[in-house]
């Protein structure tokens, strides 16, 4: 076992009022030092939640039903929620698309940074302040002295985002899980974002797990991609690969269906019909087939294992 | 400035939002001196543009530009500090509500998030059916009933669920019904605010191909307002490129993508995501987008633009057009400093 | 599908039936409601009639006791007047009271909010400091104001007759900045939304959208704070019967029953005040249950499919 995160057969189920609903079924995949994955897919495709169950921070109705987590040859997903704090925010920690879910309005930049270090390191509060400093510097943010006596309603989108980055880098984090870390913001300002956490990775040698439904972002940024459609990755394989020749009809529907890729402008763009099934009622066999144009007997009835696809994809689809 | 297949037309558009609150709120002390401080945020500023009948002209920009401002400017939503809207020729914009009335049934909206915009206590067909009473009083219940038969089946939303309620949707069939909400009046012209930010990816093309055809089997006009690049380049007649309330470069999609003019432009292109390219190079701009309340001297983008020099601090550039009928307002292309 | 079913498989009924606490206090409720209403004909004796009362009778304990007779189960007050058929007389006048406030407020408060909230600037400022103004005057002082008022002009003996009247504007005049508040902040929040514009630009007018699409969507902040207004409303009435400003003894309501009964608490008659008021704390702790439940159920942040 030597990848530095592996998650194997997760399965992750909400206890609702008319009874358990799958989220993540049987999704595994590693990550190695250093390396940048992509997890991509459409809003309710179970890519946050993966995100989330990885730290075990699902909310309460969610809990892990199936599944092995390993992070540096620990089985976390066995761990206590004390094991686990010294893990979360500590050697992965984790970005969120809106960054006053982590800033609290009321404290001051500095004051939280020495807070998070504090509480992972025994640390003076003045080798707190130092280690501060250096993060901010870190995320190129101007001035950084300044910034640490100021609240984070006094700084703008972009830069309340580099100081989440800044936050998440203070323990120095084996992984970095960033969800939608630049949905909120304006296009130049996601290029930098993203340039930041890209030279960061390259830097630190740490591993980032960027969690988006945009493609484009993804395969400027990540090594490796998984795509997930109704709770299950279908496509997962290297980054250019898969973008570049989709081997899942999902996978190359969703490259197609953006103005650019493939369509001339003002000529219609190859749209997948319908939509994704909500978890509450997920089609037999397999869950893409109401919207495949190459569907068979068999994808009505048999679901789709990952199998190689060649070219190292793998590939969740009866008929590649 | 009336011509020929002009549908609407801008001039010197100006929309400030007071947002300094109450007496209390507006209080300043300084200097030994109480004195009251009005803030106000310039959203646009002496901004002009006109659309040619059956084009799509896009407004792109980050936020905070204005962009949506001037969308409800157009639309008698705001009333402008100053300027004038022309409709097919005739001034709109100090119209009183029963005067515009007819422009309303000409001009529609789209919005932006599907989820709040349709009424969550009105049924599809009551919110369908709502504007033609209203403006057609005339017709017969038979004949409103066709009618939001025809429009839903033009947006591809199923007739059987005429009696359900906006939440038993999902955002994309949201978005059709709010697109036939748009539609069922017959208007010429149609304002889309950021129509597919809100959906997913492969609902997106879905709701992009339905505008598109809505466009052509109606010959519709289409102020379309956006941030995604990529959405203005497949489906734009025209580009207006927007930065803090005022107008960079108004040019045809094809020149505006192939060879941008304006610096701002330039950094918003390279800065798009493109699938299948690694980290493409950027054009890293200097410093922060400015507030709107403090706009700065001079051309509002010189201090993130690098070629700016004393005249773009002093002087507000204009725009000035160029051989290919690109218009930008730019000091620097002006006096050619621009290699590129 | 009907609205029966959908009824039947929302998660407003869900809710409730996971909920003990408002399922016992939804049965309380009903019960209650139906024994005030129906009390003409269940109660062993009409209260208000003077025929049936017999002075004699007076001071009767609860039948249980050693004095107690079994005519008059909960015992008489000092009028003679049987207690539980009083009690259930005076519940019918609090409700009657009660609703008849409830409404009023919600109608001066639904018309000054949603003409504050949707119009703002200066008719928002000035409509919203009369409300600040009538809030800080006690209902007490308007109740004695009213009250002298009305004796002036009409005199004691009237005041019988037109004592519930009297009473439904008193606390309606009180509590309506309540309502105002509450619709005026629903309202402001809706009209920023997109269907409001939706309706702008499609050429409604101002009035039309107010009422046919801002108001539907404040309906449930209006449910939530009509059961803690009423539940309020039962309180004032009784608060103001028991200083003397409500109900007359002759044509008692809970609170001048207490009242009535407070005169004889030392000399042992104690029940006269502790069954109505056992009763009052009992419908009033239920309504308010049930609207505490009623803000979980409906609060749109806690709602979670």
């Amino acid at each position: 076992m030597s990848h530095l995160l592996e998650v194997q057969d997760l399965e992750v189920k909400f206890a609702l009022r008319f009874g358990d609903i799958t989220a993540i079924d049987g999704v595994s995949f590693t990550l190695d030092k250093g390396e940048k994955l992509g997890l991509v897919g459409e809003s309710g495709a179970g890519k946050s939640v993966t995100g989330f169950s990885i730290i075990n921070l699902l909310s309460k109705p969610g809990y892990i039903s199936r599944g092995k987590i390993w992070f540096e040859k620990n089985e976390i997903s066995s761990y206590s929620d004390a094991q686990m704090r010294k893990i979360r925010g500590d050697r992965i920690s984790m970005i969120f698309q809106d960054p006053m879910m982590t800033l609290n309005p009321v404290f001051t930049i500095g004051f939280q940074m020495v807070e998070t270090i504090q509480a992972h390191r025994k640390i003076s509060k003045a080798g707190a302040q130092k280690i501060a400093l250096e993060k901010l510097k870190k995320v190129h943010i101007p001035s950084p002295e300044q910034r640490l006596g100021q609240y984070p309603h006094e700084l703008s989108g972009g830069m309340r985002q580099r100081i989440i980055i800044a936050i998440s880098l203070l323990t120095d984090p084996a992984i970095i899980i960033a969800d939608e870390p630049t949905t909120a913001l304006d296009v130049t300002i996601q290029a930098e974002i993203m340039d930041l956490l890209q030279e960061l990775c390259e830097t630190d040698n740490m591993a980032l797990i960027l969690i988006t439904h945009d493609l484009g972002v993804v395969s400027q940024v990540t090594e490796k991609i998984a795509v997930m459609y109704a709770g299950k990755i279908i496509e997962y394989g290297s980054t250019d690969q898969v973008v570049k020749h989709p081997v899942h009809p999902y996978t190359e529907g969703l490259i197609k269906s953006i103005p650019g890729t493939v369509i001339k402008p003002g000529e219609d763009l190859v749209q997948i019909p319908g939509m994704m099934p909500t978890l509450t009622n997920i089609p037999p066999g397999c869950a893409f087939n109401p919207r495949c144009y190459l569907k068979d007997d068999i994808c009505m009835t048999k679901t789709p294992e990952l199998k190689d696809a060649g070219n190292s994809v793998l590939a969740a689809c009866h008929m590649k | 400035m009336n011509e020929d297949n002009t549908i609407l037309s801008i001039n010197n558009v100006v929309k400030h939002f007071d947002i300094s609150g109450g007496f209390l709120d507006q209080l300043r002390f300084k200097k030994g001196k109480i004195y009251l401080e009005k803030t106000t945020v310039k959203a646009v500023n002496d901004v002009s543009l006109f659309i040619k009948k059956g084009e799509t002209l896009s407004v792109v920009g980050e936020s905070g530009c204005g962009k949506s401002t001037l969308a409800r400017v157009v639309l008698g939503l705001y009333p402008p500090n100053s300027g004038e809207v022309y409709y097919s020729g005739k001034r709109i914009d100090n119209l009183n509500h029963e005067q515009m009335l007819p422009f309303r049934k000409k001009m529609q909206m789209i919005f932006q998030d599907p989820y709040a915009s349709l009424n969550p206590r009105k049924t599809v067909q009551q919110t369908l059916e709502e504007p033609l009473r209203f403006h057609h009083p005339e017709m017969s219940t038979s004949e409103i009933n066709d009618k939001i038969d025809k429009v839903m089946e033009q947006v591809g939303v199923d007739q059987a669920w005429i009696k359900r309620y906006p939440h038993e949707f999902s955002g994309g069939q949201r978005q059709r019904i709010s697109i036939a909400r748009g539609l069922i009046l017959d208007p010429e012209f149609i304002v889309a605010d950021e129509p597919v930010s809100a959906l997913d990816v492969s609902i997106q093309a879905q709701i992009l191909n339905l505008l598109m055809k809505a466009g052509r089997e109606r010959d519709l006009t289409y102020l379309f307002i956006t941030h995604d690049l990529s959405v203005v380049r497949h489906i734009s007649t025209r580009v207006a490129v927007m930065y803090l309330g005022t107008l960079c470069e108004l040019a045809k999609a094809e020149d505006l993508f192939a060879k941008p003019q304006h610096p701002y432009t330039k950094a918003l292109l390279s800065a798009i995501p493109v699938v299948g390219e690694k980290r493409a190079k950027h054009i890293k701009l200097k410093g922060e987008v400015p507030t709107p309340v403090n706009l700065p001297s001079g051309c509002v983008f010189h201090g993130r633009c690098v070629y700016a020099n004393n005249r773009c601090v002093q002087e507000i550039p204009v725009l000035l057009t160029l051989d290919n009928g690109t218009r930008v307002a730019c000091h620097a292309v002006e006096e050619n400093r621009i290699k590129s | 599908m009907t609205k029966f079913q959908k009824f039947k498989e929302s998660y407003f009924l869900y809710s409730f039936k996971r909920d003990k606490v408002a399922i016992a206090s939804f049965i309380v409720l009903v019960i209650l409601i139906i024994l005030a209403l129906t009390a003409p004909w269940i109660a062993p004796m009409n209260p208000y009639d003077a025929h049936n009362i017999d002075i004699m009778d007076s001071e009767i304990p609860p039948m249980w006791s050693d004095q107690g007779e079994s005519r008059f189960i909960l015992g008489t007050d000092n009028m003679g007047r049987d207690m539980l058929s009083t009690m259930l007389y005076g519940l019918r006048t609090s409700i009657l009271i009660a609703v008849g406030a409830v409404f009023l407020q919600a109608t001066i408060g639904i018309l000054v909010g949603l003409t504050a909230g949707y119009i703002g600037g200066k008719t928002d400022a000035i409509l919203m400091r009369i409300a600040d103004i009538q809030f800080s005057f006690p209902y007490l002082m308007l109740a004695i104001f009213i009250s002298a008022i009305f004796q002036a002009i009409y005199g004691i003996g009237s005041y019988e007759r037109l004592a519930v009247p009297l009473l439904i504007v008193i606390i309606g005049l009180a509590e309506w900045p309540m309502y105002a508040r509450t619709i005026r902040a629903s309202v402001i929040g809706e009209v920023g939304k997109e269907y409001v514009e939706a309706a702008r630009v499609i050429g409604l007018s101002r009035p039309t959208i107010m009422i046919r699409h801002v108001l539907p969507n404040s309906l449930t902040s209006l449910m939530v704070i009509s059961t803690i207004q009423f539940a309020n409303a039962v309180m004032s009435e009784a608060a103001l019967s028991f200083l003397g400003m409500g109900m007359p003894v002759t044509k008692p309501s809970l609170g001048s029953l207490i009242q009535a009964g407070f005169d004889f608490i030392f000399s042992g008659s104690w029940w006269i005040t502790i069954f109505p008021g056992i009763w009052l704390v009992l419908f009033v702790l239920v309504v308010n249950l049930l609207g505490d439940w009623l803000r979980d159920v409906l609060n749109p942040k806690l709602y979670k499919g």
